[in-house]
């Protein structure tokens, strides 16, 4: 599992307002890569036509080619439901259905696509939530409440969700910026041993994390407030923090700015 | 409100260092302003709770010396007779009733569609006005639905009837009734008092769908979820205790509803037999009271029976009330 992400040439735009300008980028199969940047710079609204949530906000289009593998996300007989399906996402705040048990949020997508099976929905039950690093700590009350769980607990659950419909690539848009520094790094044991069946992709406002978790990073910037996002520079992460090569790019890791 | 937003996270949510969240007293400052306020507050609900309270007794007290002097068992009789003194609800509960589960069978789920095709399919260009038109149709005087109803949709009705009679006329819900024609049934009542209920029930139901958080809503489309399922993963059971409130909104209306009823229900005849049939005519509590006890106002005796009626009605949407409160109740661990 895992696939391949090529972007050509993306521009997105919010009705006439164009959000991000112009980005191309590879990211590599069961790799993290890290888009870091600024508020505003657009690098979650770029992280969301990856599985195509942008199309959800009224007037959210894209222009330009967004590739998995050899399948073109953007084609006339694609459906975006299908590809949600392929690529999951976590979202900054957690949110596990409040109206289900644990059980039920884990299985809710494969329920979704039509699996009824108990001994099969059990089964998954207990693999996605061992994947999640969440099984030990839930075991005994799978059908209890969701919500009744702390933040972190919270957040690993909608890790269980996601991966539980066995995705191709998972989107994680700021998982732990609602989290506690414990449950932060959880989030983050968990995205290195995630990465070893899919292919990440984790947007982040802590630079440590970025450095950390990525292989990857990923620079986004915007001239001025009003004017389009863009891709500034992708490299690997090393160098991205070491010796990146715009000078844009340093002010931003050494502080100077944003 | 939890009850009808169905969200009550602020309210249970405990301080930072786990004590209980704020209530009553506990956020009390204790100066002029406050204490003012405290107390203009509690006037406003202890006077509510007295009246409610005063009612009752009203009701029990007037009621009871009918109730002696009754010839006729209060919970079995069918009959309705003011002098002699022989009277019981059976007739009337079950006219009231039934129209009322009719008309909340037939407008909850269309409420249920209607909101939701406001709030999420309809383009913004329509779903504005349709939901102000919707909200008028609340504002029509049930005198107006009474008129309506009884002349003009009634003998149209008579033929839908007659149809349902032909077809299901074995089972005996659906019996034919001899001397009731015109479409002026028990049946045609609750289509009517659906009606007159579905503003109420669609306008809270829009609303707490409408309150339904984002991220619950991302959260089903990004596992992949169509648009429907995405409704029915998140949205519905978001809006399940507000849809089930207002239906109780809406069924204390139908229960309580008289001139409209009393317009186009045909009254029974002294003496007729009774059936459990839609398709007959009768009276609720709300139009037997209206229709006749204005003849009996110098008769306490006579009077007392009708307040008798009054306080089964009175009991009526106490337990109904409570059923819904429990219904929330029971699924609140499960509601954020």
């Amino acid at each position: 599992m895992g696939k391949r992400i090529d972007v050509k040439d993306l521009n997105v735009f919010y009705g006439d307002f164009m959000a991000v300008e112009g980005v191309s980028m590879t990211v590599e199969p069961r790799s993290v890569t890290a888009f870091i940047g600024p508020s505003g710079c657009g690098k979650s609204t770029f992280l969301r036509t990856l599985n195509r949530m942008h199309e959800v906000t009224p007037g959210g289009r894209v222009e330009g080619k967004v590739m998995l593998d050899d399948e073109d996300l953007y084609a006339e007989s694609v459906d975006p439901v299908a590809v949600r399906r392929t690529v999951g996402m976590v979202f900054q705040r957690p949110n596990p259905f409040p109206t289900m048990s644990i059980r039920d949020n884990v299985i809710a997508g494969l329920k979704l696509n039509g699996v009824r099976n108990k001994k099969v929905l059990d089964q998954k039950v207990e693999e996605s939530l061992v994947g999640a690093n969440l099984w030990n700590e839930v075991k005994d009350r799978l059908n209890k409440p969701g919500a009744g769980l702390s933040g972190g607990q919270q957040q690993r659950l909608c890790i269980a969700r996601a991966i539980a419909v066995e995705p191709q690539v998972l989107l994680m848009d700021e998982p732990c910026s609602a989290l506690d520094p414990i449950s932060t790094l959880a989030i983050e044991d968990l995205v290195t041993k995630l990465k070893e069946q899919f292919t990440i992709v984790i947007v982040t406002h802590n630079m440590q994390q970025a450095a950390r978790v990525s292989d990857k990073t990923a620079f986004f910037n915007l001239e001025a407030t009003g004017k389009p996002g863009n891709l500034i520079e992708m490299d690997d992460t090393q160098q991205i923090f070491n010796n990146p090569s715009k000078k844009a790019t340093e002010d931003y890791i050494s502080g100077r700015f944003g | 409100m939890s009850s009808v937003t169905g969200a009550s996270f602020t309210d249970e949510t405990p301080g930072p260092e786990g004590e209980p969240p704020l209530r009553g007293d506990r956020a009390s400052t204790g100066r002029l302003g406050d204490r003012l306020f405290g107390g203009m507050t509690r006037l406003a609900g202890g006077v509510v709770l007295a009246i409610v309270v005063l009612v009752g007794v009203f009701l029990v007290v007037r009621a009871i010396p009918a109730l002696r002097a009754n010839h006729a068992d209060f919970f079995t009789s069918t009959e309705w007779s003011t002098s002699p003194l022989k009277f019981g609800i059976v007739q009337l509960l079950w006219t009231t009733v039934a129209t009322s589960v009719i008309a909340l069978v037939i407008a909850v789920p269309f409420s249920i569609a209607i909101a939701l095709f406001l709030g999420f399919y309809a383009p913004r260009w329509l779903a504005q006005p349709a939901a102000a038109i919707i909200d008028l149709l609340a504002a029509v005087p049930s005198i107006v639905y009474g008129l309506w109803g009884a002349y003009i949709v009634a003998p149209q009705f008579a033929h839908v009837q007659s149809w349902i009679q032909d077809a299901f006329g074995w089972i005996p819900l659906f019996g034919r009734v001899p001397g009731i024609s015109g479409g002026t049934t028990i049946f045609f009542v609750g289509v009517v008092l659906a009606i007159m209920i579905l503003p109420i029930i669609t306008a809270l139901s829009r609303e707490v769908f409408a309150q339904t958080p984002m991220t619950q809503r991302e959260g089903a489309i990004a596992l992949g979820a169509t648009k429907w399922e995405m409704l029915r993963t998140t949205v519905l059971p978001f809006g399940r205790p507000g849809v089930i409130s207002a239906s109780m909104l809406g069924l204390g209306r139908a229960l309580g509803e008289t001139i409209a009823v009393m317009l186009i229900l045909s009254t029974l005849p002294q003496g007729a037999n009774w059936s459990w049939s839609l398709f007959n005519g009768g009276s609720t509590f709300a139009s037997n009271i209206a229709a006749n006890a204005p003849e009996s106002i110098s008769d306490t005796r006579q009077m007392g029976a009708y307040i008798a009626a009054g306080l089964v009605l009175f009991i009526l949407t106490f337990v109904v009330n409570a059923i819904a409160r429990i219904i929330i109740e029971r699924r609140k661990a499960f509601s954020e």
